[in-house]
């Protein structure tokens, strides 16, 4: 994975400290082509890792790098699924059983609901795997090696204690499209325990990690020990604690932790872009150099 | 240990279910729901005990306390039996149809001596309960006006009818949007007492409103507007804010962002002349396990702190979740008039 990625929040209006920001962002980013003329500043500083979750207008954005193979050729999407406010708007709609006979393709749930079909267990597994696919629809033809599930899915399965289901995914993942499974989390110290019990061993975990604390379930010691450890594959995000903290001392906080594989920003002025990229580097740099010198 | 059964693993149970499997003191002792495809996937992969039958579960599994999260009009009901065997409960929001109910549950559970709590979790929204503060604090003087708005794409076109879409169920922007702000008015300020006019208003729904508009006033004599709309698809999710005007300030909050203005030299410790803007990261608790938002993961929490006496049963009450169903009874009343 490259040590920078770029994130997709700012395109749709996630934001987490401010409302304001939020619409700011919606109206900026209303046309396809602001998206892409973000991006395009993002792959000319290097960053050529785009991590978004797999939200409709992101459909757009594949059709337009799949038009222009040359300039895209060295562009790698990680997707993240599934964008959850979907599902989430039609489980209050259609219930949970409603939300998969709409969502899963052909006429599996139909008949597993009828009771016409004998119920095993792999047959869940099986739904969850026909989901994936109609999430991956969207990238055909595009370079895909990190395919991540969502944070909300994830740390639900977690709490749930559906191990079965984090493996079957990271099994389809593997077999299917030949990637490497991710998991993003908010809870990084319990699903690692979680993911090794189950003989799964160092996995890509996406997960916040900034020097205040923030969404770092469990607390900012353990989640530094646990890196110290290095049982598995990081990427950082949140690494501004929500903007809660100044960008520079965010970063070199962030840059010099061990193992932390990838930070994962998302920004929307060229300016913002430049400036992380140049202060990540910075202090990679700075840390090398370092460390030759010893 | 916490013994714990949850009724109804819908959206909500599911998130709360998860919450609960997450928490070093809880033992999930059974799950109960209708749907036999949740029941069948709870019971292989999560390895737990299910029913389709809350009673027997009840009596089967032992629970010390239940978490119901089931369509409003059933909360009577069970949580009523519930009460008879002693359970202490959490309930989902809003609490009952009507406010007779809530009434006879409030008394009931009170006589029981169990802990009883709704799942309003705006109160355990770090820049809401700094709002509180405030206030108890008297730091902006006097209030003399506020405005509670929620706005969110709930309803975004006419669509199927659920359960959230018949009156008769506990459905409509009202009873399950706007209470949230009710609710949070009438612990920040005090209870909504009366209600001077209010519009109901549907925009796709064909039996429940999508909108509400209302002047009321609270018992403390402030007045107030309450503005709510599920249809609102400028909005990405849920969004409750709340502004206070005070004869020496003006207070405006929502989840994220809370932002404070001082006329004069008399502020709280932390707070300066002019605006101050706080963040919901500089106000909230870090939570053990964050599944949706810290304040979901913090009301349980504090459920099964009270349950082992570990913290007293003061926030959510069924008492105050009583009022709120009092208040939203009032601006309905208006509204037919």
């Amino acid at each position: 994975m490259e040590r920078i990625i770029f994130g997709d929040n700012q395109f749709f209006a996630v934001n987490h400290i401010s409302d304001e920001k939020s619409r700011a962002q919606s109206i900026k980013f209303k046309d396809d082509s602001a998206i892409i003329k973000t991006l395009d500043i993002a792959i000319a500083a290097g960053v050529n890792t785009f991590m978004c979750t797999t939200h409709d207008r992101i459909a757009n954005i594949c059709e337009i790098i799949r038009k222009d193979p040359t300039k895209y050729k060295d562009f790698k999407i990680y997707p993240c699924m599934p964008y959850a406010h979907k599902y989430a708007n039609a489980v209050t709609e259609l219930g949970i059983a409603g939300t998969l006979k709409q969502y899963v393709p052909g006429n599996f749930v139909g008949s597993l609901l009828k009771g016409g079909v004998a119920y095993l267990s792999k047959d869940y597994i099986s739904i969850m795997e026909l989901l994936i696919d109609a999430e991956m629809k969207m990238f055909k033809g595009i370079n895909t090696p990190v395919i991540f599930l969502q944070n909300v899915i994830t740390d639900l399965l977690l709490g749930l204690g559906m191990t079965d289901f984090l493996l079957g995914f990271a099994k389809h993942v593997r077999e299917k499209y030949n990637a490497e499974p991710g998991f993003i989390t908010m809870n990084l110290p319990k699903l690692l325990d979680t993911l090794e019990k189950a003989e799964f061993k160092n996995p890509i975990i996406c997960t916040s990690i900034n020097k205040v604390n923030f969404r770092m379930s469990g607390g900012k010691d353990l989640y530094e020990k646990t890196l110290r450890e290095g049982r598995c594959r990081v990427i950082a995000m949140q690494v501004l604690g929500g903007g809660a903290i100044p960008a520079g001392e965010a970063l070199e906080y962030v840059s010099n932790l061990p193992n932390v594989e990838s930070i994962l920003f998302g920004a929307s002025s060229r300016q913002n872009i430049e400036n992380t990229v140049d202060t990540i580097r910075y202090h990679d740099q700075k840390r090398r150099t370092g460390l030759t010198s010893i | 240990m916490v013994k714990i059964a949850l009724i109804g693993a819908g959206k909500m149970g599911l998130s709360h279910l998860s919450i609960l499997g997450a928490h070093p003191k809880v033992e999930i002792v059974g799950v109960c729901d209708t749907s036999k495809m949740v029941v069948q996937v709870l019971e292989r992969y999560s390895g737990y005990k299910c029913f389709s039958d809350y009673l027997k579960m009840a009596d089967e599994s032992r629970p010390d306390a239940v978490v119901v999260a089931v369509p409003t009009k059933y909360h009577f009901p069970m949580v009523k039996e519930l009460l008879n065997r002693g359970i202490h409960i959490f309930t989902e929001k809003p609490f009952c149809l009507n406010p007779e109910e809530s009434k006879e549950l409030t008394e009931l559970a009170k006589k029981v001596g169990v802990v009883n709590q709704v799942g309003y979790h705006n109160k355990f929204v770090g820049t809401f309960q700094e709002v509180k503060r405030l206030i108890n604090a008297g730091s902006i003087g006097e209030i003399t006006h506020f405005q509670g708005e929620a706005y969110g794409p709930v309803v975004v076109k006419k669509k199927s009818d659920t359960w959230r879409s018949d009156p008769s169920e506990g459905g409509g922007c009202l009873m399950d949007y706007a209470s949230h702000v009710i609710d949070l008015i009438n612990d920040i300020i005090s209870p909504i007492e009366s209600c001077k006019g209010s519009i109901l208003k549907s925009i796709y729904s064909k039996s429940v409103d999508d909108s509400v508009y209302a002047l009321v006033e609270s018992k403390s004599g402030v007045s107030g507007l309450i503005s709510v709309n599920w249809s609102d698809e400028t909005y990405r999710k849920m969004s409750t804010s709340i502004s206070i005007m005070g004869t020496n300030g003006k207070i405006e909050s929502d989840a994220n962002e809370l932002k404070v203005f001082f006329k004069g030299d008399k502020f709280p410790t932390g707070y300066s002349k002019g605006w101050n803007v706080k963040y919901v990261t500089d106000l909230t608790e870090e939570v053990d396990f964050y599944l949706r938002g810290e304040e979901y993961s913090a009301q349980i929490d504090y459920f099964i702190k009270a349950v082992l006496g570990e913290k007293n049963n003061v926030i959510n009450t069924f008492e105050s979740a009583w009022k709120t169903d009092k208040s939203i009874s009032l601006i309905k009343e208006q509204s037919s008039k």
